[in-house]
């Protein structure tokens, strides 16, 4: 199990392939991508890396997490996450991961917290289809209708959908293509709508339910590697150690 | 310039699709590429363009309106589409609303529109 990595989603737009079609992609962008720490199976029980991204002032940072980032030697992270990893795909601290990471064709599970839409009624939570126009109905067009039976059972039952609070919630969505990479600027391009708004951070990665080509990098696109070989990018060989 | 507007400006550029200037009321012609099987063909389709959205951008499109074997026909052309072989400008027209959907529901006389007789090309664009 290879890594994920931490995106910031900058928007969508379209892209003209060469047969004539157009793709619509959303733009995913990694800042400042690094490992900041590491889970191992005698330390803590499992194995994991702990990447952060973006940038954060370091006054905005609390005094324990300052001391985290230092202890890595990285600049304060804005966000950080874990991504569950096999021990032979461990990371080094410190590390800087590249947007050649992902091959393109290959197909990526993205997450992130949805758009808030506040308190919505049943209509739009759940797709509920609402009352008649006409036929006597009055004032009660777009309400939930009966909520359950009679005196037998007596009650409305758990998990009854309702009017309540929509979005805002952590979203998966699986297998979106990756149709670009751009790693001079750090872009991933995957086909289809992400989860969350412009500027939200998501979490990319590889697809549990489709299988993960060949020719991806392993353990993962490191820009140390890509600086230090004139061999290709992709050949992290010092990445996994440690 | 935020990074979207950057890189679809790049697209842009690398498409290097010489768009002529055109605007709704003009009569144009455009030659779109026709996969039959394995042959690519050329076809042409002459109109007057009743609207255009989404500007110059990326995101560019405008609709072509013909009377074909009296059935009138749109189609809506992506502006950037790599299917475009080219775009013509055959007749300019003039009129005074941005989207000619009155059109639809009118034939034949009412439904001409007149010549502009002091077209002036933009400066720096040909056609």
């Amino acid at each position: 199990m290879r890594s994920g990595i931490i995106a910031k989603k900058v928007g969508m737009t379209r892209l003209f392939m060469e047969d004539g079609k157009q793709i619509p992609v959303t733009v995913l962008q990694m800042e400042n991508l690094q490992v900041v720490d590491q889970r191992t199976a005698d330390r803590d029980g499992y194995t994991a890396v702990q990447l952060g991204a973006g940038a954060a002032k370091a006054k905005r940072t609390s005094k324990a997490m300052r001391g985290h980032f230092a202890k890595a030697g990285v600049e304060p992270k804005r966000k950080v996450a874990e991504f569950r990893v096999s021990a032979e795909n461990l990371i080094a601290i410190g590390e800087e991961i590249s947007a050649e990471h992902y091959v393109v064709g290959q197909k990526v599970d993205v997450a992130g917290t949805s758009i808030g839409k506040g308190f919505q009624g049943a209509m739009k939570r759940h797709n509920f289809g609402g009352l008649r126009a006409s036929h006597g109905v009055s004032i009660s067009h777009r309400s939930h209708g009966s909520t359950g039976q009679c005196q037998d059972p007596g009650k409305v039952f758990k998990g009854k959908k309702m009017a309540g609070h929509m979005g805002a919630v952590r979203v998966t969505t699986q297998n979106l293509e990756v149709v670009k990479t751009d790693a001079d600027r750090g872009l991933v391009m995957v086909k289809g709508a992400v989860p969350g708004s412009k500027g939200g951070w998501v979490t990319v990665k590889d697809a549990v339910k489709k299988k993960l080509p060949e020719n991806v990098p392993f353990p993962a696109a490191l820009k140390s590697a890509a600086a230090a070989a004139e061999a290709p990018a992709e050949a992290p060989a010092e990445g996994g150690e440690a | 310039m935020n990074l979207i507007a950057q890189l679809e400006a790049e697209q842009v550029s690398a498409l290097g699709k010489d768009i002529p200037d055109f605007k709704a009321g003009d009569t144009i012609r455009v030659g779109y590429k026709v996969t039959e099987g394995t042959r690519s063909r050329v076809q042409n389709y002459e109109g007057v363009c009743i609207s255009r959205k989404n500007g110059k951008g990326i995101a560019g499109s405008f609709t072509v309106r013909k009377i074909s074997f009296g059935e009138g026909v749109e189609r809506v052309f992506p502006l950037h589409s790599t299917n475009i072989d080219h775009i013509e400008v055959v007749r300019r027209g003039r009129v005074r609303r941005a989207k000619l959907y009155y059109l639809r529901s009118r034939r034949g006389k009412s439904a001409r529109i007149a010549e502009v007789t002091n077209y002036k090309p933009l400066s720096g664009a040909k056609a």
